[in-house]
């Protein structure tokens, strides 16, 4: 039964009576709904009655010392590391692209080389570059040095991690960017030219922003894998970051679960900061695509 | 040939000679072409003909493999020392490119900038004028073609007769010597094709020089000044459109009109 005029949308004067419909149940989702909430609580209670967990030790190291500085290395570790890999990954996709014939190929090798061997196995290979090379110089080649400086100066620990996550997560990045790229269709460089824009000028204004709306959803996977990875720097050795930090205490203490479950929280914590940033990002450069504006009138 | 250009006008557009491979593939085969300032030229012709590659090649999208292309007499990307061509910088070109605006089939707005955003680009952009002087000349580019109210919308709101006209004040923005059309009603619904012909008959009145390429026969024949027949990369039949259209010479131009009328 039509309960009156709330019913009733209007149209250029004119009543429409909008039909009444009983919607359609789903009683298969009541009963989903119910299971589910059943096996939650019985998963819940077991995880936080357990005495297994030791959760008093979790809230005792949750905010200890050590471990928020791990998790300010791990960010920034991730953040730095992430910005070289950016930077990298855009110069490659430009040099994938140019018409030179040795810039494209240097690109490839780059690719090839830094994403078929194990990120572990590079990492363990900065570690070692300061004993494989104890002088970075510039030198005549065969002839007298010019100026040089011992390695570890210049490649610390810090420095090492953050190349061997960066130039690895580059080549990955690069194959990122360059799917962004060859997906927007050609007449958007053409109808730039048309206009007299310059082949950087079209670059930066028009391919780049619509490249970004598909580059962002994988680019934002991959920082986050790149903060698990950050885990992985241990094999430098880098011994300040949160998975070494509650892994310390944890051999300490003789309680590893609890100290799993603080990194786990933290890192937990950063992927949902990280996850929001994306959303904002993702809805700037989807702006006249995916998210429009709404109609006026 | 060049009978039907008046004159006393100066050539705004001059083709001679001009040649397109795309690799072994012989697209325009010796193309003369003149186009007095205020004209309208417009090509018909059956698809591959190379009518667009004909409008690619007059704004350097494409680059011609022989002859000569001039606009306001000159010499389109080269320049010519000694008896040889060398080959401008691409900064030159990008300027040389300002001289003509190009309309497309499938409109090429960019789609993450608004109905005015489009429109702005090539002044703020290209030209350093600006924002605020853009923005006016924007607007009134847009008022020129009807769409005062629809500066924000992005072009995913507009409908394709909209966005084709956008696309037409974007090009209009820049000022252009000549006006170059690639079919711009063949990506449009049959009741959106109107709208869009009714700004080109517009532009044509104001005395733009204009080289349009379509298949709208109809409106061929009402607004140009001279129609030009393609086929396999040629220029089979040139002349006044009332009088081509009712007595075509060539048994191709026949052939291809007894399909299309």
């Amino acid at each position: 039964m039509a309960s009156g005029h709330d019913d009733a949308a209007r149209d250029e004067g004119q009543k429409v009576r909008l039909n009444d419909v009983v919607p359609h149940r789903h009683p298969g989702r009541w009963v989903a709904v119910a299971l589910l909430a059943v096996v939650v609580a019985q998963v819940a209670h077991g995880i936080i009655v357990n005495p297994n967990f030791h959760w008093d030790v979790f809230w005792q190291y949750l905010f200890a010392p050590t471990v928020m500085a791990g998790v300010g290395w791990t960010l920034m570790l991730t953040v730095i590391a992430m910005l070289v890999a950016i930077v990298c990954a855009v110069i490659l996709v430009l040099m994938r692209d140019s018409e030179n014939p040795i810039l494209r190929t240097v690109s490839w090798l780059w690719i090839w080389f830094f994403r078929g061997t194990p990120l572990y196995t590079q990492l363990l290979f900065w570690g070692l570059f300061a004993v494989l090379f104890p002088r970075l110089s510039i030198s005549v080649p065969f002839g007298p040095e010019i100026i040089g400086v011992p390695t570890d100066w210049v490649v610390t620990a810090g420095v090492a991690a953050i190349l061997g996550l960066g130039l690895c997560e580059s080549a990955y990045l690069a194959e990122i960017f360059r799917a962004g790229f060859r997906a927007i269709d050609r007449g958007q460089t053409e109808a730039a030219q048309a206009i007299g824009m310059s082949k950087g000028r079209i670059w930066w204004r028009i391919l780049l922003p619509q490249a970004l709306r598909t580059i962002i959803p994988p680019t934002g996977n991959e920082t986050i894998g790149m903060l698990k990875g950050t885990a992985l720097v241990l094999a430098v050795p880098f011994t300040l970051d949160l998975m070494f930090a509650t892994n310390a205490i944890s051999n300490r203490i003789y309680l590893p679960v609890p100290m799993l479950m603080v990194a786990a929280f933290w890192y937990l914590a950063i992927t949902s900061v990280m996850m929001i940033g994306q959303y904002y990002l993702e809805r700037h450069f989807g702006r006249g695509q995916d998210y429009v504006p709404t109609r006026h009138a | 040939m060049s009978r039907h250009a008046t004159p006393d006008r100066a050539a705004a557009v001059l083709l001679e000679g001009v040649h397109k491979f795309f690799g072994n593939y012989h697209a325009l085969r010796g193309i003369d072409l003149t186009i007095a300032k205020g004209e309208v030229c417009v090509v018909i012709g059956p698809s591959g003909s190379g009518k667009s590659t004909l409008l690619r090649c007059i704004n350097q999208i494409e680059q011609i493999s022989a002859g000569r292309v001039r606009i306001g007499g000159t010499l389109q990307g080269y320049d010519e020392r000694n008896g040889r061509l060398h080959e401008l910088s691409p900064r030159a070109i990008d300027r040389q490119r300002r001289l003509t605006g190009m309309v497309f089939q499938r409109f090429n707005l960019f789609p993450h900038m608004t109905a005015l955003g489009n429109v702005i680009e090539g002044p703020v952009q290209v030209k350093r004028i600006p924002k605020a002087e853009a923005r006016r000349i924007g607007r009134d580019q847009l008022a020129r073609v009807g769409l005062t109210d629809l500066e924000d919308r992005y072009p995913n709101q507009l409908s394709g007769g909209q966005q084709q006209r956008v696309a037409i004040a974007r090009a209009l923005a820049m000022e252009p010597e000549v006006m170059l059309f690639d079919e711009p009603t063949s990506a449009l619904d049959p009741e959106l094709v109107g709208e869009v012909l009714d700004v080109i008959k517009d532009l044509a009145a104001s005395g733009m020089t204009m080289i349009l390429v379509t298949h709208e026969i109809g409106f061929a024949r009402e607004v140009g000044d001279r129609m030009v027949f393609m086929d396999h990369g040629t220029i089979v039949e040139e002349g006044q459109p009332k009088q081509m259209l009712a007595a075509p010479k060539s048994t191709r131009t026949q052939a291809f009109l007894s399909k299309v009328l």
